[in-house]
């Protein structure tokens, strides 16, 4: 098992501590892993983009080109992931933010409502845990199960008391797929 | 018992393994993108009271790095592609009065202010003893977090085994990108030998005094110190070329390339499979000394070459000079921080061997 | 004539790239404005600096060198030289100036170049994420100084107060310190920016205008916030004023103690 993740959004939108988070959970279920963030000179707002790769073998180039499956948080990611797409690959899209169908036919695609959901968890913030628990519930890549142990060596103890509500998000995420 | 692995930064994993080796003087000056590194030191040399300065500029900081070495210290820097060019100057002093030192390059792209986009164009500019004089220092490039941690390490000890400068040649990709990374045990810098010829503790061994220089104005003087060099430089090509072979002996076409490229040739090579094509990767560990020999061996057996590089073509030289006419290398590159694909390096085996 | 609320001619009409409540943006359009006043829009030049207003070639509406980090003022010196008629602006940030570039600012304001030095002072680098800078004050946290800017047993040193330490220097013949937190201080600021440039033109020797300006990304806080902490905290250290005035037909010396061979 391979698989490579692009995900895009806005600066802001946790892209970065997804795909960071996403492959730490991976490390610990004894994956290969990399993950790669698109660096660049301006400070704020443009988009976000990393490369993400989990595997059960030693990972090649980090640099994702072809994903199976590409992580859309916001309209601008769109085209963006659409163009990079494997074919055939996956879609996960925040259908809070991305109102538009995709031209890509051959992707599965599957939408999530992200922000909705985590606004009712509490918080607009954890929309990028809700898209977690999307990714591993379509790709099984991570099993995100042991979830608890894994986020509070994941997070510094001062944060511990935000994990519930993470967990509400990413069980959120998986449930929300059909 | 080994540690347990960590999810870290290439930039992050360089500086937690300079420290566990025994650094205890970091000198350093920001830019992208290796600033991790320096964050990263100036938090945890500062909290251990080893020396973190923070200079104002790559001149300045390779100079304090000549002093601390001078002074015996395990001593470092770090930086990106245009203030390794600044740190050229000291970089020649340091291999003319023979100091250990190490320094990395987490390389952008250039020529001058260039990208901030990974590169690995300044390979002739750390090959060759990129300042001025007649001197070669070795070289380590690493391909991954965990190897960018074991050869800093490696890099310290080759240091004060060799007495020369050692640079790590990583790139911006290499520095930013996460991975898991199990470190070695730290050694305590208090429980490293003195070095015999460095300046300081005179006293306690009433030792004669130590000179630490370049400088030999007569030119027969200064023909016998280079000369006395350049043997050490043989005996090192001799033990220290490192080298990593995939699928070598299977292959039609060898692809070199070191650090990201070769990542994405390994990429390539598993794309190339699937499609019927057996091709290999030779990569070079150390980029000097240059794994030359090996790759002769390779030339003579009836090999291509296909030299993989994030520059318009550098180490191709090397290559070249390797097989010595023995056998065809090509070149596929991108440059300007543009990574190269492996789609695009499969494109150009397919091209090469045409199939 | 005084544009006041126009679009300066010198500026390009489109909205930058700083952050919410970056100083650099007022900076450049004082500029602007101020060359507008004295109508030399196809005479001026800037030397754009490593340092996140390495954009502002993108936003000036005239010709522009881009040198390596530091060497702005040897860069100045070349165009200023070659160019005696021009105005040209030696556009820098605190870790240009004053770390990096020391060397050459010093150089090039004891030799008395005819060109005019902007440096903007906000207590940090900026473009590359927020290092301690040669100015950053005593206790100010940077991601290089983790734990506070300690001058002590951290050895970092103390900050460096550039105006005051180029007074010294015999070539000198204007240097300013303004600030662009509020409305007065912009309007003083550009009043020191025009006396700078004229005295420029007249070849009167070297000139710099310091600008305090707030870099509320990397100071960690929102803009009406870093406006605040730059009013409470570094003007009371960087003095606003003319430190050093000795151009022809003015009264003033130097505001610091010690002056040598300023006036000839
Ligand atoms: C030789 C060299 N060293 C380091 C850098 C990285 N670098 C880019 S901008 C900068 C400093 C920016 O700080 P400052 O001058 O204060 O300008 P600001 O962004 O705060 O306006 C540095 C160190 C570089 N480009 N070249
Ligand atoms: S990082 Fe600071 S100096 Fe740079 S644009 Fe943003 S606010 Fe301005
Ligand atoms: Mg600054």
């Amino acid at each position: 098992m391979t698989e490579k993740t692009f995900m895009a959004g806005f600066g802001g939108q946790g892209i970065i501590s997804l795909g960071q988070l996403w492959v730490y959970c991976g490390m610990k279920e004894g994956k290969e892993v990399t993950f790669f963030p698109f660096y660049g000179a301006e400070k704020r707002g443009g988009v976000a983009r990393a490369s993400v790769i989990v595997s059960d073998h030693e990972i090649a180039s980090p640099l994702v080109t072809a994903p199976d499956s590409a992580v859309v948080m916001n309209m601008d990611s769109l085209p963006l992931c659409e163009e990079v797409l494997k074919e055939g690959g996956t879609l996960l899209i925040n259908s809070s933010l991305v109102k538009v169908e995709t031209r890509r036919k051959d992707a599965k695609v599957v939408k999530i409502p992200c922000n909705e959901l985590a606004e009712q968890i509490g918080e607009v913030k954890i929309a990028n845990m809700v898209m977690m628990g999307a990714l591993s519930k379509v790709t099984g890549a991570v099993k995100l199960d042991k979830l608890e142990a894994v986020l509070k060596t994941f997070f510094p103890e001062s944060k511990h008391k935000f994990i519930p509500m993470n967990l509400k998000a990413i069980e959120a995420g998986m449930a929300a797929v059909k | 018992m080994a540690e347990e692995k960590r999810l870290m930064k290439g930039n992050e994993a360089i500086a937690e393994a300079a420290i566990r080796a025994g650094c205890s003087a970091y000198f350093g000056y920001p830019i992208t993108p290796q600033n991790e590194l320096t964050a990263y030191m100036a938090k945890h040399m500062l909290d251990k009271k080893r020396v973190f300065i923070q200079a104002e500029s790559e001149v300045s900081a390779i100079n304090m790095v000549y002093g601390a070495a001078a002074a015996g210290a395990r001593t470092m820097t770090s930086s990106s592609s245009p203030g390794i060019s600044l740190k050229q100057e000291g970089i020649s002093y340091a291999c003319g009065a023979d100091l250990p030192c190490v320094v990395v390059n987490v390389a952008r792209s250039g020529p001058g202010l260039g990208g901030i986009s990974p590169g690995q164009a300044d390979y002739f500019q750390s090959t060759r003893g990129g300042g001025h004089g007649d001197y070669f220092h070795i070289v380590l490039a690493p391909k991954s977090v965990q190897e960018a941690a074991d050869l800093t390490y490696k890099a310290f000890e080759l240091a004060d085994q060799w007495r020369m400068p050692v640079m790590i040649l990583a790139d911006g990709l290499i520095g930013q990108m996460m991975e898991g990374v199990i470190f070695q045990p730290a050694i305590d810098p208090a429980s490293l030998p003195r070095k015999p010829w460095a300046t300081g503790h005179q006293a306690d061994t009433h030792r004669e005094i130590n000179h630490i220089s370049s400088i030999h104005l007569v030119p027969a003087e200064l023909e016998a110190s280079v000369r006395a060099r350049f043997k050490r430089y043989d005996q090192i090509k001799a033990v220290e070329s490192r080298y990593e072979e995939v699928n070598v002996d299977k292959a039609e076409l060898i692809m070199v390339g070191y650090g990201t490229s070769a990542r994405v040739a390994l990429g390539a090579m598993e794309l190339a499979r699937k499609q019927g094509i057996e091709v290999g990767l030779f990569r070079p560990i150390t980029l000097w000394p240059f794994p030359d020999k090996r790759l002769g061996e390779l030339a003579a057996k009836g090999k291509r070459f296909l030299s993989v590089e994030m520059s318009m073509g550098q180490m191709i030289e090397d290559v070249k000079l390797a097989v010595n006419g023995k056998a065809e290398v090509s070149f596929y590159g991108r440059c300007g921080g543009m990574i190269p694909t492996e789609e695009e390096v499969l494109a150009e085996i397919r091209r090469i061997l045409k199939k | 004539m005084e544009l006041i609320y126009g679009h300066p001619k010198s500026l390009k009409p489109i909205q930058t790239k700083y952050c919410p409540g970056c100083g650099h943006g007022v900076i450049h359009r004082i500029i602007a404005e101020v060359i507008d006043e004295m109508g030399v829009q196809e005479r001026s030049i800037i030397t754009n600096p490593v340092g996140c207003s390495i954009w502002s070639d993108l936003y000036f509406d005239f010709d522009s060198v881009q040198p390596a980090h530091g060497r702005t003022p040897a860069a100045s010196t070349g165009i200023k030289r070659m160019l005696p008629d021009h105005l040209v602006i030696c556009y820098q940030g605190d870790g240009d100036l004053a770390a990096i570039g020391t060397a050459e600012i010093i150089h090039a304001a004891n030799r008395g170049e005819k060109f005019t030095t902007i440096f903007v002072n906000n207590a940090i680098y900026g473009m590359t994420g927020g290092q301690m800078a040669p100015t950053t004050l005593i206790g100010q946290k940077a991601t290089t100084a983790p734990y506070g800017r300690d001058p002590g047993e951290a050895g970092m040193g103390y900050p460096i107060q550039v105006c005051e330490l180029l007074a010294t220097l015999g070539g000198t013949k204007y240097l300013a310190r303004g600030s662009v937190n509020n409305a007065a201080n912009i309007r003083k600021t550009k009043q020191y920016i025009k006396k700078a440039f004229e005295a420029q033109l007249r070849g009167e020797g070297f000139t710099m205008v310091e600008v305090l300006s707030a870099c509320p990304t990397n100071w960690g806080m929102q803009p009406v916030q870093a406006e605040e902490w730059l009013e409470g905290n570094m003007i009371p250290f960087y003095k606003l004023g003319e430190i050093k005035n000795t151009l022809a037909g003015s009264e003033g010396g130097t505001a610091s103690s010690s002056t040598n061979g300023g006036a000839k």
